[in-house]
Order: structure tokens, then sequence, then C-alpha cells
């Protein structure tokens, strides 16, 4: 069993809301994954910037000075804003390749969480309300985000096991249920040249995804023929650049529920997370149907229900 | 009529409440606000009372009921009415998967639609739905009525004993075991009155009633495939 929370926001005026509104639905959910919690959110962007969230074990050390460090590799200005285990790194735009070389030479035990122009992803092992507290997520703006809480069944507690999974720049997926053929899959994509890192059922989803991308496929058509590859249960959430997608098993045992008003649509496991939402008695509130790919995205015109393409 | 705010007792408070009323209690009517999506409200009720919820439930409502009238003012979540006994749920919007499950009697009305696994494993209960209702819905039914005003999705009554099904419009596919069958002047009486019961305006002669085949009761090699 896992939470899963979403909140794509419409109304602008929301926005500086959205990581204090996205933490108490995060929170609601502790009863489904009290071990560890994560959110990723999509934030400002800055022109010919872009940003990369790590994490060490030992921030105090692996931190200092890891901006002038990896300026001095690169040959331009890097910025870094350290929060608790993670950090931010402000690098220029087109230089992730280069930046995750260098991380490595530096310090191998620097753990990439995520890279992107506006995504961020924060996760540790401990109560949701305790790890929401230690990045501050209350606090966050941005236009939408996705968060969830883990019980881990498939593989073990640690910071790495925890949810959201970068997928891809400024992409992320989230998961609630058990993939049963993630071995075999994870040495197919191995093979293929993708790197995986733990032996969690979740990061493989995630890898099987970003191995559909790199060949070609859209996030849409990845969801698709995620729905014939992945043998399992599973609701996948998939934050994107402009929005957020949603997808179940063609079996739907793992519960998704969703609200959409004018303001926002929101996404949760269960209607509890959604309860103190704004003008949620009003919302219209369904079950996202089995085996069908759902996005909703900036781009599009508002209140889209469009399937992916 | 006795109004609880389940935001300030609590849900044991409030089941406990419940529970402490008799066949022979007075207050017989009882209104729940706040509900927010909680799990297990009115539970294992075992009295001729009648309990409101203002707002939209959680896992499990009115689960494992007897004689008591629940009526959910709004949706209901996974499980709602699971092993219900006897009494009458009424949900005025829509219930998640597994509705009624195992239920061995009484009557489960929703207004709304039903999703997947709607009254998987009926022993007896009796499930209207105004609306439509998901996959796999009365997977294993052995006895009882689900009655569909809207469609079904796919595997309606996968290997079905003796549960009767009634649906009014489209049948996305039969699960294994399962038939369409003669609605006969009995059948068209039952209907009626499952929709009378239930409040609900349709008119039964253009319903279609599906239920087992009865291959799949003991096994047979040459079924194998099918199970």
């Amino acid at each position: 069993m896992c939470g899963i929370v979403g909140l794509f926001l419409k109304d602008k005026s929301l926005e500086p809301q959205l990581g204090e509104m996205l933490t108490a639905m995060l929170i609601t959910m502790t009863d489904r994954g009290p071990d560890s919690a994560g959110i990723a959110i999509y934030g400002a962007q800055t022109d010919g910037r872009s940003k990369m969230t790590v994490q060490a074990a030992d921030p105090d050390t692996a931190f200092a000075g890891l901006d002038k460090a990896l300026s001095d590799v690169i040959g331009a200005t890097v910025g870094i804003s350290v929060k608790s285990t993670h950090a931010v790194l402000d690098i220029p735009a087109g230089s992730t390749a280069q930046v995750r070389a260098a991380l490595k030479d530096i310090n191998p035990d620097i753990r990439l969480m995520s890279r992107g122009d506006n995504l961020e992803i924060y996760k540790e092992v401990g109560l949701p309300k305790d790890v929401a507290a230690q990045f501050d997520l209350a606090k966050m703006s941005g236009t939408h985000g996705i968060g969830h809480t883990r019980m881990a069944t498939e593989s073990a507690v640690t910071t790495m096991g925890a949810h959201p999974f970068n997928t891809g720049d400024d992409q992320c997926l989230v998961h609630n249920g058990s993939l049963s053929n993630h071995n075999s899959l994870r040495r197919k994509l191995r093979r293929e040249g993708i790197h995986i890192e733990t032996e969690n059922d979740t990061e493989v989803g995630a890898a099987y995804l970003t191995w559909q991308m790199q060949n070609g496929a859209t996030l849409g058509e990845a969801l698709e023929s995620s729905l014939d590859d992945l043998d399992g249960f599973f609701t996948f959430v998939v934050g994107t650049k402009d929005g957020f997608g949603v997808v179940r098993d063609p079996i739907a045992c793992k519960p998704a529920v969703m609200a959409e008003t004018d303001q926002y649509v929101a996404f949760g496991s269960e209607y509890r997370a959604l309860v103190d939402l704004p003008g949620i008695e009003e919302a219209r509130v369904w079950e996202p149907e089995p085996a069908t790919v759902y996005f909703w995205s900036h781009n599009a015109a508002p209140s889209t229900t469009e399937k992916a393409a | 009529m006795q109004t609880i705010d389940l935001s300030e007792v609590g849900l044991r408070a409030l089941n406990k409440t419940l529970h402490a009323q008799t066949n022979h209690t007075n207050q017989t009517n009882w209104e729940i606000v706040n509900p927010k999506g909680a799990h297990a409200i009115a539970c294992g009720l075992d009295a001729p009372i009648e309990v409101t919820v203002k707002g939209s439930t959680g896992y499990y409502c009115a689960g494992m009921n007897q004689q008591a009238t629940v009526n959910i003012h709004g949706s209901a979540g996974p499980g709602t009415g699971e092993n219900i006994m006897s009494g009458k749920i009424i949900i005025e919007g829509d219930a998640s998967q597994y509705l009624g499950a195992t239920g061995h009697g009484g009557l489960i009305v929703v207004k709304g639609n039903a999703s997947s696994r709607c009254g998987i494993s009926m022993k007896g209960v009796n499930i209207v739905v105004k609306g439509s209702v998901g996959h796999m819905s009365a997977f294993m039914g052995q006895s009882g009525n689900l009655v569909v005003c809207g469609d079904a999705g796919d595997a309606l009554g996968d290997s079905c004993y003796e549960a009767r099904f009634f649906v009014r419009g489209t049948v996305k596919s039969l699960g294994a075991d399962c038939e369409k069958k003669e609605m006969r002047p009995e059948h068209i009486t039952l209907l009626q009155e499952l929709l009378d019961e239930a409040g609900i305006d349709a008119d039964p002669s253009e319903f279609t009633r599906y239920g087992s085949a009865r291959n799949l009761y003991n096994f047979d090699v040459d079924n194998a495939g099918a199970y």
C-alpha cells in the first residue's frame, strides 16, 4: 500500500500555496505510507538555466564548496541552495550531462534526485510530516506537483527507494502498487544501457518510461505501452514540465480519486486527501478509468481531459 | 434526531455510540456530519436505526450492516457495505470498487455509478445501481440480484453461481460461464419489486437478464481453458 497525491493548478493565484496544499494532502496519506515520503514540485524557471536536485547522506561536507568545484569543471557559474540533505544546483541550460559527470568525479556519493528546468524532487525516509518539515515543503510555490507516501513491499526502505523517481528532464513518476516482472525487465533495460540503481520495482517502471522515450515515444505513448509491458498492479501519476498524467492498470485495484474545479485538478489515493481543498464540495469528483491515460497540461485549453497522444 | 460531528468525537466514539443502540432504542435517527472520507463509518451496526452521513465516506462504510438503514449523502469509498447481512444502504453519489462484497442480505442502492467489482462474491444481497457498473462486477456471485440501470463493464458475472443480473444498457463483455437469459414473468415481477424498493423509476421490460450457464460448477477437463 502507498499513497499518492497530485495537484495541478489552473488558478495562478493559488501558486504560492501549492506547497502548503500538497503537504496537507501528503500528511493525510500517512496511514497508506508511513515509511518514506517524497514530493516533486514544478516551480519557477530562469531563462538559460536548469536545475538539478542532489542528495547526500552527509550534506555538511558533501555540499561545502560543491558549487565552486562544479563551476571550475564546467567553466560556468553554478549556484547551490541547500535544504537539509538535498541541494538544488542552479546550472547553465544544456549542461546537465556535464554536471552529472563532474559530480561523479567530485563525490560519487552524491545522488541525483532530479533534473530539469522547473522540477525539484525532495524525498527521504521517515513519516510524511517529518519529511515535509525537513524540507519546508509547505513554503514552496509552483504550478503543479505530485507527492508519495510509501509503504514498501518490493524493496528496502531507503532514500533511493522512495518516490518520486526522475524519468527524464522535468519528468517524474510515483507509483502505488507492485510490479511483478521488474527483475526480468531490469535485466533487459540494463542491457539496453539504461542506468538502474536499486532493486526497487518502481525504479524499473520509471526506467522503462525513460527508455521508451529515448527511443522516440512520447510520454503518452510510453504510458500506453506500459499497460502491455508491465505486469502487476499500478496506479501511476507522472509529472511533466507542463502538467501531470494518470494511468491505472486494467485490473485497477489500487485506488484513485480525482477532483476538478475551475481552480485545480487534484489526485488522491483516497478522497480523504482531497477534503480540505478549496471548493471540494462543488468539485467534479470521479475515479479514473482502468487502462486509460489521462493528461492535464498548462499547454492545452483549460479543463482538458485529453487522452495522451 | 441525534447529530454527531465526526471531526469532534472521532471514529471509535461514533461507532461505539451507534453500536450501543438496541432493538428497543428510542433514538432511531442519527446524522453524522464532517465525515471527510473517513474509513469504517457506521460499520457493524445491528439495530433498526437510520443513520445519515452528510458527505462522502472512505473505505468500508456500513460494512457488516444488520437491520440499520444507512444513507450516504455523497460518494462512498471502496468496500462500502462489505458483508452486509440485512438493512439498507442508500448512496446518493457514486460508489467505489467492491461495493457490497460478499453481502448476504439487505439492499444497497446507488444513485450514481458503481465502480469495478460491484457485488463481488455476493451471497444474497440485492444491489440496485441507477447508473453503470465497472468491470468484473458480480464476480463469483452466488445468490442475490444485481440491477444495473445503465451499462455494465467487462466480464460481468464471471464464474457466477446463482446470482441474477439485470442490465438495462449494454454489457461490455460477459465473464466466463455467464450468459444472457430469458426474462420470464417472475423475473419482471422480481425486478419491479427491487426497483420499487430502491425508489427508482424504470421499466423492467427494458432490462436483460444474465446468469450462470452452469458449465463450470464441476471441474471438467474440457473446460480447463475457461477457468
